[in-house]
């Protein structure tokens, strides 16, 4: 009771919609298969991160134990549970980008970013994402994700005018 | 059997393992078969009372036509399959396994407190390679603080899983979970909660390594310089089978033994960490009596001695006899027969109860009405005034399992409790409990198509009840496999005879059984030793009963004794055991422990043993004797409890007082017991009941929490610093509270029969209106009247 209650001042009526319409292609005891889009409704209503209380709030709405969410959460690179800046830049570095030179791209940003992977600018303007796995566009490696649009055969100047763009 | 009957079995297939033909049951596991058959498999993962993860991949086999190894654990078995456990293939992918389990686990194992009893150490004996071949860094995990009773090293962690699949499983709670991924793969809260579960020593149990560790126990010794003697847990009326470890009669820790009857592989936190209690600064260690006004310590031969003269100085029926929660049969059985010897007739066992006015129409000895395994599968179970998760953890888990087996689970308490299934919870302040229950009565009747037992509609009182009590009471008196039980709180409930009629009339309305959680360990053996007013030994009737216990407080008695209890902690009132305790003209404390109230109230303490120290036999709430023997000795001059009645029965010169062990006492009174049988209480006429008088102020609901149900727990100091046992507020429903002018967090001046007790309040809408929680069997409400009682409350 006092649960819910606690779920909805955290979570936003339309935060709340969405939740909903994903729970709804999920038959009830399947309702752990909506933690994975209800966790991106929340993060992208959020700036692109999750915190504890949204997790939280979001257990208490499926009914569902926190660390369930939490282990679904730090599972993925695709969530990030501490702040991140407005940008978030995903370099591939499995194996086929890595023989396509993926290290001199990393390289690349980090020294023109001023930053190492998995940090942020200072400015707040972009994060270089520590990427596990492969992102599946083996043809066009090196390759990366910026803000979920995938850019394809990278070279450093390739690179430079893609991150000049972002805001 | 003929073998042939055995192959047609449809249910059964034949595989054969390592050359040996054998049969398994369709739908198990290869594991299942070769742990049959004692065929050793090699595992981290795979625990036969949890869900099946197979992420460990060291019990790799060999089958034929496969073509590659398969999991045991994950593989069921086949007809015709063919194992092999031992080929070269086989070992080669355990050996693999191995190898890939070792890359980040630390070489520790010198200050491993794991080491020695290590699953990994083991397997690694028989599966790693002499020399690792990983040359790379290994990777280091910080530690995570789980509380005071789980000691972490994360570092050490394989990820079986094992303890995130009992606490989403078994405890219910679900606090720990897998974190990140692959290589950063964390056991953990992630958000630093905690471990707070009531069973979450078992983690410490099942890890295979040396991550979860004891937080008492651990860097105190070694797993092969300790001994191991099996016991029995004195905590609740579970009867828990416990094994004891101890170093030259030091105990060290105490582990679960396995009876899939009673705990199956499980115990309770506090079955398991109440041994530190032991070693408590309030440990009596010699006999010491008041002279002069001064407490002087003195000899075993004075002391005895002053005690057979106080107890010769005083009239008999001027004798009250007050036995302790953790009491063992063979010392009710003496103290009831040292009390009569001397023709007394007051003593009793029953501490917390309020209602002893059906004592004599009572069965045997309060009974489960049915095996505790039994509960697992139980269709539709009404619980009366149990709160379960803190009485009987282990009870609480059957429950549970009937629950998510399908069954439905309802209580009808003074407090909505928190659970980790699903139940039906109603809550109604102490005083509504027996009109709500008339009522359900009331609905099943009508659901039954019967007439309503008599007395019943003028119980009710016109109490309404709602849609859900009424579709419960239909489907209790519909179920195939019905139960009605009793809880501590209706034991000691001030209407606990009419709770009991009542219960035994819903169940026979849908020819149930219905039975009684026993409140404490040595509830169901008091009444079979004869430590009660009205029953001797074996069973049989009092020719004239004697006072009970709230009787004898109430009488001012001259002389009390009290064996193993701090009646102004285990009392139902203990305002009234204060008083009459202060004017008493002696009092004889036999007690593992001394406090300042004791040496206030007493004149003789006589030291004595407590878990672990004394042979005995404890009786579960099925009825069960369990005997166990004396595995530690007690400090100093302290003796085990049975042998101090031994001698003051022969310093009595009273007849029969010559045992030489505690299992001729046992015997002595098994054969005295031949004829009692278990038997549930009769749906007898109801009594009118006396609604209780009252007075000024709320109800008070005076709960026993997790940890302060006896002595021994009480002094368990990782015990009392966990979160359920620092919790001691008031507890009001937040309407009770705007009514009453307080709000959350204010202390509260709480006012009972001339006790007065200051403590924080915190809302609560688990309470129900016009009640307040306020926790009994704690030191700061001692001093407070009776558990269910009015109190009246004030701001400080």
């Amino acid at each position: 009771m006092s649960a819910v209650s606690d779920a909805n001042q955290v979570l936003s009526e339309d935060v709340r919609r969405e939740i909903d319409h994903w729970l709804a292609k999920f038959p009830p005891e399947g309702k752990r298969s909506a933690v994975i889009p209800a966790l991106h409704v929340l993060q992208d209503s959020n700036g692109g991160y999750l915190t504890n209380a949204l997790m939280d709030a979001l257990a208490e709405y499926l009914d569902l134990p926190p660390v369930q969410i939490y282990e679904v959460a730090t599972f993925y690179t695709m969530f990030d549970t501490k702040p991140v800046g407005r940008h978030k830049v995903n370099i591939c570095t499995n194996i086929s980008c890595m023989l396509m030179g993926s290290d001199e791209i990393v390289g690349h940003c980090e020294k023109k970013l001023g930053i190492r992977l998995g940090e942020t600018t200072p400015d707040n303007r972009i994060t270089l994402k520590v990427e596990e796995e492969c992102l599946a566009a083996c043809t066009g490696g090196p390759m990366m994700v910026v803000d979920g649009h995938y850019h394809t055969h990278l070279t450093p100047e390739k690179v430079d005018k893609i991150l000049d763009e972002l805001e | 059997m003929s073998e042939q009957a055995e192959a047609s079995n449809p249910d059964l297939v034949t595989i054969e393992v390592d050359g040996v033909e054998m049969q398994a049951p369709k739908g198990s596991m290869i594991i299942e078969a070769t742990d049959k058959a004692d065929v050793a498999v090699p595992r981290f993962c795979y625990h036969r009372k949890l869900s099946i993860a197979a992420n460990c991949r060291m019990c790799l086999v060999d089958v034929e036509k496969a073509p590659k190894p398969l999991p045991a654990c994950a593989t069921p078995v086949a007809e015709g399959m063919k194992i092999r456990t031992r080929s070269e293939r086989a070992l080669k992918a355990q050996k693999g396994v191995m190898e890939f389990l070792l890359i980040n686990h630390p070489l520790d194992c010198p200050i491993c407190d794991q080491g020695g009893e290590c699953e990994l150490q083991d397997l690694a004996l028989g599966y790693g390679r002499g020399v690792s071949r990983f040359s790379e860094r290994k990777r280091v995990v910080k530690d995570e603080n789980l509380g005071p009773l789980i000691a972490t090293e994360m570092t050490r962690c394989i990820h079986c899983t094992r303890c995130v699949r009992f606490l989403d499983e078994v405890a219910g709670t679900s606090e720990l979970g897998g974190m990140f991924r692959g290589e950063h793969t964390e056991i953990s809260t992630f958000v630093g909660r905690g471990v707070h579960s009531e069973m979450s020593g078992n983690i410490i149990d099942l890890c295979p390594v040396g991550a979860l560790t004891s937080k008492p126990y651990r860097f105190t010794a070694r797993a092969w310089e300790m001994l191991s003697h099996a016991s029995v847990s004195p905590h609740d009326s579970v009867g828990t089978n416990l094994q004891i470890h101890h170093v030259q009669g030091a105990i060290k820790r105490v582990v679960p033994r396995d009876n899939d009857a009673i705990n199956e592989c499980w115990i309770a936190d506090r079955d398991r960490f109440a041994y530190q209690g032991l070693a408590s600064d309030e440990r009596l260690t010699e006999p010491m009596a008041r002279i002069d006004g001064r407490w002087r310590a003195v000899s075993w031969d004075t002391a005895l001695e002053l005690t057979v003269d106080s107890l010769r100085a005083t009239a008999a029926e001027q004798i009250g006899v007050l036995a302790g929660p953790q009491a063992t049969l063979e010392e009710q059985y003496l103290l009831g027969r040292l009390l009569r010897g001397l023709g007394g007739k007051n003593i009793d066992s029953r501490l917390r109860q309020s209602d002893f006015s059906d004592q004599f129409e009572r069965p045997a000895f309060p009974w489960l009405g049915l095996p505790l395994e039994a509960l697992d599968t139980r269709d539709v179970t009404l619980v009366v005034g149990g709160l379960l998760r803190s009485e009987q953890p282990i009870l609480n888990h059957r429950l549970r399992k009937a629950a998510r087996a399908g069954g439905r689970v309802a209580y009808l308490n003074p407090m909505v409790q928190e659970l980790t299934y699903e139940a039906d919870q109603f809550a109604v302040a102490p005083e509504q409990l027996v009109p709500a229950l008339a009522a359900l009565v009331l609905a099943g009747a009508e659901a039954a198509g019967k007439s309503a037992p008599d007395g019943v509609v003028e119980l009710a009182d016109g109490q309404a009840i709602g849609e859900t009590e009424k579709n419960l009471a239909a489907a209790l008196v519909q179920a195939e496999r019905g139960l009605v039980l009793l809880g501590s709180v209706a034991e000691t409930h001030p209407q606990a005879a009419t709770l009991r009629t009542l219960a035994a009339h819903l169940a026979e309305l849908g020819n149930n059984p219905h039975g009684v959680v026993a409140e404490d360990a040595a509830a169901v053996g008091a009444w079979i030793a004869g430590a009660l007013p009205h029953r001797q030994a074996g069973g049989r009737a009092c020719d004239q009963a004697g006072l009970d216990a709230t009787g004898m407080l109430r009488e001012h008695l001259d002389t009390y004794v009290l064996f193993g209890t701090e009646p102004e902690l285990d009392c139902h009132d203990s305002a009234l055991a204060l008083k009459a305790l202060a004017q008493a003209n002696s009092v004889i404390a036999v007690t593992p422990f001394v406090t300042d109230a004791m040496r206030d109230y007493a004149s003789i303490l006589l030291p004595a043993s407590s878990f672990g120290e004394t042979a005995g036999t404890l009786v579960n709430t099925e009825g069960r004797w369990q005997r166990f023997p004396g595995v530690a000795a007690p400090p100093g001059e302290a003796r085990p409890g049975w042998k101090i009645l031994r001698v003051l029965g022969n310093l009595l010169e009273l007849d029969g007082f010559g045992y030489n062990a505690a299992d001729e006492i046992t015997d002595e009174l098994e054969a005295l017991s031949g004829g009692l049988s278990a038997a549930a209480m009769s749906a007898g006429s109801l009594a009118s009941s006396m609604p209780a008088p009252v007075s000024e102020g709320l109800q008070r609901i005076g709960l026993v929490p997790l940890y302060s149900g006896d002595g021994l727990v009480r002094r368990a100091m990782a015990l009392q610093q966990t979160d359920a046992a620092r919790d001691v507020r008031a507890r009001m429903h937040p309407d009770e509270a705007a009514a009453q002018g307080l709000a959350d967090e204010h202390w509260v001046l709480l006012r009972q029969d001339g006790g007065d007790v200051r403590m924080p309040l915190v809302l609560d809408d688990a309470v129900p209106r016009g009640a307040v929680v306020v926790p009994a069997g704690v030191r700061e409400t001692a001093g407070l009247g009776a558990q269910f009682g009015r109190i009246a409350v004030r701001k400080a």
